[in-house]
């Protein structure tokens, strides 16, 4: 069956990457395989799960249900591109690991993208809108109620991002990408 | 899993696209939102040697506020549709079903015309386009333009009146004119977003007395395809929606479906289930809200 690889540009963590790709790869195997951005997931690869959520310009999708091609010239952000500095965390991220808001850790960065995205749109969420958020992503350790903390957590005024880190130089969301581009 | 390998085309316009699949025909499958046909590819049950990408076309995402009904093309996406406060404020119903499709991250994705056409049993919106009496307008390049209704248009479970070489453009959603025009959705799924095991819709139109003029009912989830019941609709008319009236209509409503049974519901759960579901929305439709003149029920 004829299936010619195309070029596609995609804009990640805030960095054009041009590659060829077969039309049938999806954006999640882009990611994690062609640009070595392995902190997103892959669950149940039919759009159940929700450990594949990315933000495709801004918005939150599930990056198993569609193919790269599909977001040809679009911009796309991933866990690795939620702190605002190599090395640091984000406020939700940081507020993650303050209520032990993981586990095993599998859902986690879909679980964080949710939670980015909500409080993107509504800085202040009630617990309804946290649980709303986080409503298509499955955790199966069962760690919802920690997930809700954390974002309330993050969302109290005045909350300061507790985890001391040195800034790595670079921008967020470079990490792995030198050894996986020799493609 | 991963899908077969297939040929991506771009649709640069509409004539573009029905070039294309006037071309393809069989073989080619439109691809919108993916939010129904990438999940299947993934799991081969669709097996496209041809995906034609209609999702960047501008002309299938005017969404036309007109009077006696809101026009949507057919890629407009859900999440869109659920922020547009006019288009709420026009046809509720539409918005108080989507609520229940998916989730935040697919509905970013889905789009209104790729539900429909997709045409899961179980699915919101092919419920609310039969209740509602939308018309579905399909374009091919053979035959050119042509209209059908959602009764007509939905012909079993994932089947369409659609031809291989049609692509649905635009929805018609009729709007009721008046005022006291209330609406209700209800589901019953293993989670919110999930498939529904039974789900129900009402548009009903109630009087400064509390009296019925107009309704509108439906059952998703039962039989093959979505159904809607004018004729026990008609019996609400001039009547005041008490619990054993919208009791009454659900049970009838229920008779007249033959739904299956599956590894969630058995048949008899689905029947009671969808009882429940018509009664609760009749019931919320028909009590006045303190907040205006659309009721819906409370989001799970």
């Amino acid at each position: 069956m004829p299936s010619p690889p195309v070029t596609i540009e995609i804009k990640v963590n805030g960095l054009l990457r041009a590659q060829m790709v077969e039309p049938r790869t999806t954006l999640v195997d882009f990611l994690r395989d062609h640009l070595g951005l392995t902190g997103t997931h892959v669950g149940c690869e039919h759009g159940v799960c929700g450990a594949c959520s990315i933000l495709l310009n801004g918005e939150p999708v599930r990056s198993c249900c569609m193919f790269a091609v599909q977001a040809n010239g679009m911009s796309v952000t991933t866990v690795e591109g939620l702190a605002p500095q190599r090395g640091c965390l984000s406020k939700i991220q940081d507020a993650f690991c303050e209520t032990h808001a993981l586990q095993c850790g599998y859902c986690t960065p879909g679980m964080l993208i949710a939670c980015h995205a909500l409080v993107q749109n509504t800085p202040q969420p009630d617990e309804a809108q946290i649980r709303e958020a986080i409503g298509g992503n499955l955790c199966r350790c069962t760690g919802y109620q920690q997930i809700v903390d954390a974002v309330k957590l993050a969302t109290t005024p005045g909350y300061q991002v507790k985890e001391k880190s040195e800034p790595i130089a670079g921008q967020p969301g470079q990490v792995a990408i030198k050894e996986a581009s020799n493609d | 899993m991963k899908a077969a390998p297939f040929e991506y085309v771009l649709a640069e316009s509409l004539d573009h696209a029905l070039e294309c699949l006037d071309q393809y025909g069989l073989d080619a499958r439109t691809l919108a939102g993916g939010q129904s046909l990438v999940p299947m590819m993934a799991m081969r049950l669709a097996r496209p040697s041809m995906l034609l990408d209609i999702n960047r076309l501008a002309e299938l995402k005017q969404v036309d506020i007109r009077e006696g009904a809101v026009s949507m093309g057919a890629t407009t996406g859900q999440r869109a549709i659920e922020n547009n406060i006019e288009v709420h404020g026009a046809i509720p119903l539409v918005r108080d079903a989507l609520r229940w499709v998916g989730h935040i991250q697919t509905r970013n994705r889905g789009t209104i015309g790729g539900s429909l056409v997709h045409a899961d049993p179980s699915a919101e919106l092919p419920l609310v386009a039969v209740v509602l009496d939308a018309t579905l307008r399909l374009c091919s390049k053979a035959d050119g333009e042509r209209e059908i209704a959602a009764q007509e248009f939905f012909l079993g479970p994932m089947f369409t009146a659609t031809a291989e070489i049609e692509c649905l453009t635009s929805i018609e959603w009729p709007i009721w004119e008046g005022s006291g025009v209330r609406t209700a959705f209800d589901e019953t799924a293993m989670r919110h977003g999930d498939f529904a095991m039974a789900s129900a819709a009402c548009q009903l139109q109630i009087d400064e007395n509390g009296v019925c003029q107009r309704a509108a009912i439906g059952i998703g989830g039962l039989d093959g395809v979505p159904r809607s019941f004018p004729e026990l609709a008609q019996q609400l008319v001039g009547q005041r929606i008490d619990v054993r009236l919208a009791r009454e209509i659900a049970h009838c409503a229920v008779q007249q479906t033959e739904p299956g049974s599956d590894l969630h519901a058995d048949a008899e759960f689905r029947r009671q289930l969808a009882v429940v579901m018509l009664t609760r929305v009749l019931q919320a439709a028909s009590t006045p809200s303190p907040h205006g003149t659309t009721n819906s029920t409370a989001h799970a």
